[in-house]
């Protein structure tokens, strides 16, 4: 008889799992409470009453007000509003825009295309574990900057940024900051009001509710342009039919993290340690990526020399380890990722990227399993790299 | 569905004809880090047929596959039949290969031409071996 393998998901930067309070929450919404929240009939009543009550959840999760809470389609969505939208309100201020190096695709893009609409923009350096200077932000700032966009902590390297240093700055010079706290809300305490920070991005997908659905916070009385034309939903600044399936959902998922963070955390920081420990003195010739304390709680992340990071999730998923990689043959682009290559980490050694994202549901046995079937597999793909026999012929000249 | 097909796997999971061939008749060298693939393929020549092909390879799933493809398509080949082997035809004997994946197939190809040109420079310049 085959015996079922064993399933270990390591991927909760990717995104998490939908908790079963939060289904729950979700499913009349999509049964009989089908009904539109912009309709004034009692069909509309119920899902708007939803809506408002996810708003509270979300706002409470963040130290915000309810109103202040534009729902939206995704992190990456929020992201475009914040940098596209409160650049364009405010170009006749100016048109200077600073984000670091080591930004989502979605604030990097939307910066260049502002570059396409006549703005310019200034990219911030990181230090070699990912952590921006705050100082290098102030000298970023010119007469014309009109927008600051640093995120709280970053996906694939799990550094934690210093915002609320950051945040003293942009008010000292009465210009706007952005952060994209995608990666950090849910999973750190992340409060708007400690931060100082104007606008915040977040998605419900990265801390156990479902995904397409995302929220920016927008400080009240900041001047925003809409990304799309339409309706009057969320105050005439996202217009379409909301998701609100998805809001509810994001609601109860906020509600949870809120009340869970300090287990949650305890718990994760616990195996992630274990992790980040064990895997060095099992695997030789390997590199933490990312700060090593100040890091998100289920945050590993490694460069394993010599081979490519692919090949190895690959091996991993046949052993039942679902991981990710920043190497550039599991991008699209086929680039190495530009977070690693900002820390300073050349190509080959950026190319064996291997990023684990522990989740409520890991367990210490979860992270033995990685290093018993880990090892192994490395050992297998160095012993057909021509960059290991290379290294093995140098070390033997020495 | 999984991105790569059955045979891909098959020769990523099992690749034929890892390694080096020491004395090796010719040695091509292809990719670079940067790019994210690194291949090394080495020939043994003998009576004008490859006898043996080998090779070392830095990268992905497709990378590994289309190197131990390579392999196994251009042993026991005239040069000149190696010399015919294509990416197409590597991507085709693997049932084909997702299309950002198909630079690997150019690498494998190359990589084996490169060691046969190195075998035939090596020919010219140092005299006959085997005929």
């Amino acid at each position: 008889m085959k015996t079922e393998m064993k399933k270990v998901y390591l991927d909760n930067m990717a995104t998490t799992p939908v908790l079963p309070d939060v289904r729950r929450a979700m499913l009349p919404f999509l049964t009989e409470s089908f009904g539109n929240p912009s309709c004034l009939h009692e069909w509309g009543d119920v899902p708007r009453d939803a809506m408002e009550a996810a708003r509270r959840q979300v706002a409470d999760l963040i130290g915000g007000n309810p109103e202040e809470i534009i729902f939206t389609g995704s992190g990456t969505e929020s992201n475009n509003m914040a940098i596209k939208g409160l650049a364009m309100a405010q170009q006749k201020k100016g048109k200077h825009v600073v984000v670091s190096a080591i930004e989502h695709f979605s604030v990097l893009n939307s910066a260049k295309t502002l570059e396409k609409w006549g703005f310019e923009y200034t990219t911030v350096p990181v230090d070699k574990n990912g952590v921006v200077n705050p100082e290098d932000v102030r000298k970023a700032i010119r007469s014309d900057t009109i927008l600051v966009s640093i995120m709280q902590a970053n996906g694939e390297i799990g550094t934690i940024e210093p915002i609320k240093e950051i945040a003293k700055i942009t008010k000292e010079k009465d210009i706007l900051f952005h952060t994209d706290a995608v990666a950090a809300t849910g999973n750190i305490p992340v409060n708007v009001k400690d931060l100082g920070v104007d606008a915040l991005s977040l998605a419900a997908n990265m801390f156990y509710g479902p995904k397409g659905v995302g929220a920016l916070w927008l400080k009240k009385g900041t001047r925003i342009m809409p990304l799309l034309d339409g309706g009057i939903q969320e105050g005439g600044r996202r217009a379409g039919t909301e998701n609100v399936a998805g809001i509810a959902g994001m609601g109860k998922a906020a509600e949870l993290a809120r009340v869970e963070m300090k287990v949650r955390m305890e718990n994760l920081i616990k195996i992630r340690d274990y992790l980040i420990k064990e895997l060095p003195l099992k695997v030789s010739h390997v590199i933490v990526t990312g700060h090593p304390q100040n890091r998100l709680p289920g945050h590993a992340s490694f460069c394993v020399e010599f081979i490519e990071g692919e090949s190895m999730l690959m091996l991993l998923n046949a052993k039942g380890v679902g991981v990710t990689s920043g190497s550039a043959c599991t991008s699209r682009a086929l680039q190495a990722s530009h977070v690693l290559l900002a820390l300073g980490l050349p190509h080959e050694i950026a190319q064996g990227s291997l990023l684990f994202g522990l989740g409520t549901d890991n367990t210490k046995e979860d992270i033995d399993y990685v290093l018993e079937v880990l090892p192994p597999i490395v050992e297998r793909l160095r012993q057909m790299s021509p960059l290991y026999s290379k290294f093995l012929k140098q070390e033997k000249g020495e | 569905m999984p991105i790569y097909s059955e045979k891909v796997m098959d020769h990523f999971t099992n690749p034929r004809n890892v390694g080096e061939i020491e004395n090796a008749d010719g040695i091509g060298e292809v990719g670079n880090p940067v790019c994210g693939d690194m291949m090394t393929f080495y020939i043994k020549v003998k009576n004008n047929r490859l006898e043996d092909v080998k090779y070392k390879t830095f990268g992905c799933g497709a990378a590994i596959a289309v190197s131990s493809m390579v392999s196994e398509l251009a042993k026991g080949k005239t040069l000149e039949e190696a010399m015919k082997i294509t990416p197409e035809s590597v991507v085709n004997e693997l049932d084909g290969l997702p299309t950002v994946k198909h630079h690997c197939s150019n690498l494998g190809a190359q990589a084996l031409h490169a060691a046969i040109e190195n075998y035939k420079e090596k020919q010219k310049a140092g005299g006959q071996k085997n005929g």
